[in-house]
């Protein structure tokens, strides 16, 4: 029987010729990645476990993202454990603010990644990585101090979803309304433990921020990773950035998949997930009389540069709606910049919005951005379970970015024309 | 190993943001953590759970975030066990890994009632609610990650 991509992935990384679904393998890792509210635990525990030294100074990223500029002092002190063990340990993948960025939009942008890498990261939506080609996956803090002591981590091989694309997605739609609209039909635990492989002709039609913003929710239906053929358009992303030289696996003519979903790309609509999970999915056609107080545009779903584009598309020259905080998060420091750049920012702030500077913030309910009782945001992130922005009588609804901005112009959840 | 509490019942999809919500991970200090346990979802969890009592839920427990700090803050609580028809991926790997005992039966979880008094032979895999007097048996563990528990957790295993 053949293998899938992810299979593929895993078996060169254990040595092994093949390996099966449900076979448990002790995998070489490539990168081990951990952030300031992750990292700390692993510190601790790499620490009491009396490791002594890294396996690799230069195949770990620390990147301070979630509570940073530091939003209280315990949140400082935190960086600076982080700050501290990277110093100590020589990391040389340590982002820090002025350098830093959304951890999963930073290491690809930045080539630390790689297509063919095995990846563990201590925040669940390092599965992101999988469109360029790598198998990575979340884990916990625990799994980081081991992964970085010792190059390894213990995987059970998964079996596999094919989602087979076809079709062109139509202009006012992106990776965001393809992922949501595939988690509405399968659920939050829909791809549990198994590897969603994407497919079909409809892939090349799919720019690179199309695909790591469809991967970095493939947790989101519990997946294990997510994964896409490296093609043209990944080769032109890599060529001359990734640090590595990027290894290509394709799966397996023959590879078994448990089940395959075919998505027309052509008939998604502008999908937004209602209140109180990424899965309960309607078109944002549905919901015009749904009220707004706050838009929310960035994260590692949703904060790279073609994010940044279509918020620019939606709202440079109008307005946003009275009452309504607009929020714009460029995800890295390279995306700031080219939003001044191309006079982004001041649109944005002439169109009544703010611009801040790389953060998680507002996605988790950390700071920049949380909600009081009772009100109601739309948001490009990728959760919007209870109190998952603030308060817990608040409400989230997930969207693309071209969603959120003409919502933030109407005051109303509302779909570009 | 076996442990005897009553129950703590909750639905499909506990997610780790009501597990402990994210304005409390500016610490990683166990005892911090617990106090907020199940906040977002049950105000009264962290006030009253007692050493050994249970807690019961659906389908997909512990889905979101990988945040360690979610089993952390259970296991600090006091919680025996957490007993559910299904386990998120990233939970289920984080219990194991620091010893936060889990077990995946659905027969249980559904019959199971708050407040009743369960006891759980984790070596025979056995959990019986003593209120009602039915017993159901847990999907045992791959021998791989019963290692992993016998050590207790992924370090100790590591350390041989």
């Amino acid at each position: 029987m053949g293998m899938t991509m992810t299979q593929k992935i895993l078996a060169a990384h254990a040595g092994l010729d093949t390996v099966q679904p449900g076979q448990l393998i002790s995998a070489k890792l490539d990168m081990v990645l951990g952030n300031d509210i992750t990292t700390p635990v692993a510190v601790n525990e790499f620490n009491k476990a009396a490791f002594g030294k890294v396996f690799d100074p230069n195949r770990i990223a620390i990147v301070l993202d979630h509570f940073v500029p530091n939003k209280d002092i315990k949140a400082a002190e935190q960086s600076k454990q982080c700050r501290d063990f990277a110093c100590s340990h020589c990391i040389s993948h340590f982002y820090d603010v002025g350098r830093m960025g959304i951890e999963h939009a930073l290491l690809p942008e930045q080539g630390v990644v790689t297509a063919g890498d095995c990846i563990i990261g201590a925040d669940s939506h390092t599965c992101t990585y999988g469109a360029l080609g790598a198998f990575s996956t979340g884990v916990g803090s625990t799994d980081m101090a081991a992964g970085m002591a010792t190059g390894m981590a213990w995987f059970k091989v998964p079996s596999a979803i094919r989602i087979h694309l076809t079709g062109v997605l139509p202009r006012n739609c992106s990776g965001k309304d393809v992922i949501l609209t595939l988690i509405g039909q399968i659920g939050v635990d829909g791809a549990l433990y198994k590897s969603l492989e994407f497919t079909g002709s409809g892939v090349a039609g799919l720019s690179m921020d199309d695909r790591l913003c469809i991967c970095n929710m493939a947790i989101e239906a519990g997946a294990k990773n997510g994964i896409f053929p490296v093609d043209e358009t990944t080769k032109a992303y890599m060529n001359g950035r990734c640090e590595r030289t990027p290894v290509i696996y394709e799966a397996d003519a023959d590879a078994e998949y448990e089940q395959t979903i075919e998505i027309d790309l052509a008939k998604i609509v502008p999908t937004v997930a209602c209140p109180h999970l990424p899965s309960n999915t309607k078109p944002a056609s549905a919901l015009h009389d749904v009220k707004i107080d706050q838009v929310v545009i960035g994260s590692c779903t949703n904060g790279r540069m073609e994010d940044m584009e279509a918020a620019y598309r939606v709202l440079h020259g109008k307005t946003v709606a009275p009452g309504v905080r607009c929020i714009i998060i460029p995800a890295t420091m390279d995306i700031l910049r080219d939003c001044v750049a191309r006079g982004y920012y001041t649109a944005f702030i002439d169109a009544g919005a703010i611009v801040s500077t790389p953060t998680c913030g507002p996605c988790l309910g950390g700071y920049m951005g949380i909600l009081a009782a009772g009100e109601c945001c739309i948001s490009t992130t990728n959760r919007n379970f209870v109190g998952r922005m603030g308060h817990v009588d608040s409400k989230v609804y997930l969207a693309s970015p071209a969603t959120a901005a003409a919502s933030a112009l109407t005051g109303y959840i509302t779909e570009e024309v | 190993m076996q442990v005897k509490g009553h129950v703590f019942k909750y639905s499909d999809n506990v997610d780790t943001d009501v597990i402990i919500p994210a304005r409390y991970l500016n610490t990683a200090n166990a005892q911090d953590l617990a106090k907020h346990c199940m906040e977002d979802i049950d105000q009264n969890f962290a006030s009253t759970v007692q050493p050994g009592d249970i807690i019961v839920a659906g389908w997909n427990f512990g889905c979101g975030s990988s945040r360690e700090h979610a089993p952390l803050a259970i296991k600090t609580c006091g919680a025996g066990c957490v007993i559910a028809k299904s386990f998120a991926r990233i939970f289920y790997r984080n219990a194991i890994n620091i010893g936060m005992p889990i077990l995946e039966c659905e027969a249980a979880a559904d019959a199971i009632s708050a407040g009743d008094e369960v006891s759980i032979d984790f070596d025979a895999g056995v959990i019986t609610d003593l209120t009602s007097g039915q017993t159901f048996t847990a999907q045992p563990f791959p021998p791989f990650i019963q290692n992993i528990i016998a050590k207790g957790g992924l370090l100790a295993s590591l350390e041989g």
